[in-house]
């Protein structure tokens, strides 16, 4: 995945509907696919977002859960950069 | 996020991935990693440190703290058939123990190869149980706590 160039700081996207589930698709309009009544609960289908990221050695990328489907996967939220614990 | 990337070595033998995430940009992250990170862990946070900007992917997860406009301290183990197998949510001053983290992957993969399942505090080579009509008021005779 190309290094992400510009200079702005992005909104995460999401929830991002799985393909399936998602009506007829639409061009260019990411919101169409975003449910906001979608909460992670345990047993049930992870949700999907894309974010950018910074990876060490890398730099700054683009990342989507679903790039991770098939491997196990730990996601750790915490509530900022800089806090003490 | 110090605390994970110190055991990242056994999320890597466990074949986990780890991500981070929290409402500060990618530009914070680097400059935190850069900064913090690599002096508390030897080569820092070697995995992506994601940037939820706005809450929506903190909303979807039940962390997103709208007031605070910060994601609380939240962790999900996903498998590979992209299921939620297991989280826990913290309120922010109190940190996680990444090795209750470990030992939930080893027995969630163990139950999953295996299709046995493990007691309270299980570690591999523990007893497990295989359920079944024969064991049912018979679990004191194999496991007590």
């Amino acid at each position: 995945m190309p290094e992400l160039t510009d200079g702005c700081v992005q909104p995460a996207r999401g929830p991002i509907a799985p393909a399936s589930e998602s009506a007829a698709p639409v061009s260019g309009t990411a919101p169409s696919q975003e449910d906001h009544k979608m909460l992670a609960r345990v047993g049930a289908e992870a949700i999907d977002f894309e974010a950018t990221a910074y990876v060490e050695g890398v730099g700054f990328k683009s990342v989507r859960l679903s790039d991770y489907k098939g491997q196990w996967i730990v996601l750790c939220f915490y509530p900022g950069d800089f806090t003490f614990v | 996020m110090a605390a994970v990337a110190a055991l990242y070595k056994d999320f890597q033998a466990l074949g986990v991935e780890v991500l981070s995430a929290s409402t500060d940009s990618r530009f914070v992250h680097k400059i935190w990693q850069q900064q913090e990170l690599s002096k508390m862990v030897e080569g820092g946070v070697p995995f992506p440190m994601l940037s939820d900007a706005g809450g929506k992917i903190g909303s979807a997860y039940g962390v997103y703290d709208e007031a605070a406009g910060v994601d609380i301290r939240g962790r999900f183990l996903i498998d590979p058939d992209f299921q939620i197998r297991a989280m826990e949510i913290l309120t922010p001053e109190v940190g996680r123990n990444p090795k209750e983290l470990v030992r939930q992957i080893k027995a969630f993969q163990h139950v999953r190869t295996t299709g046995e399942v493990t007691p309270s505090g299980w570690e591999p080579g523990d007893v497990t149980l295989t359920p079944g009509p024969s064991l049912v008021g018979k679990v004191w005779e194999v496991w007590k706590p």
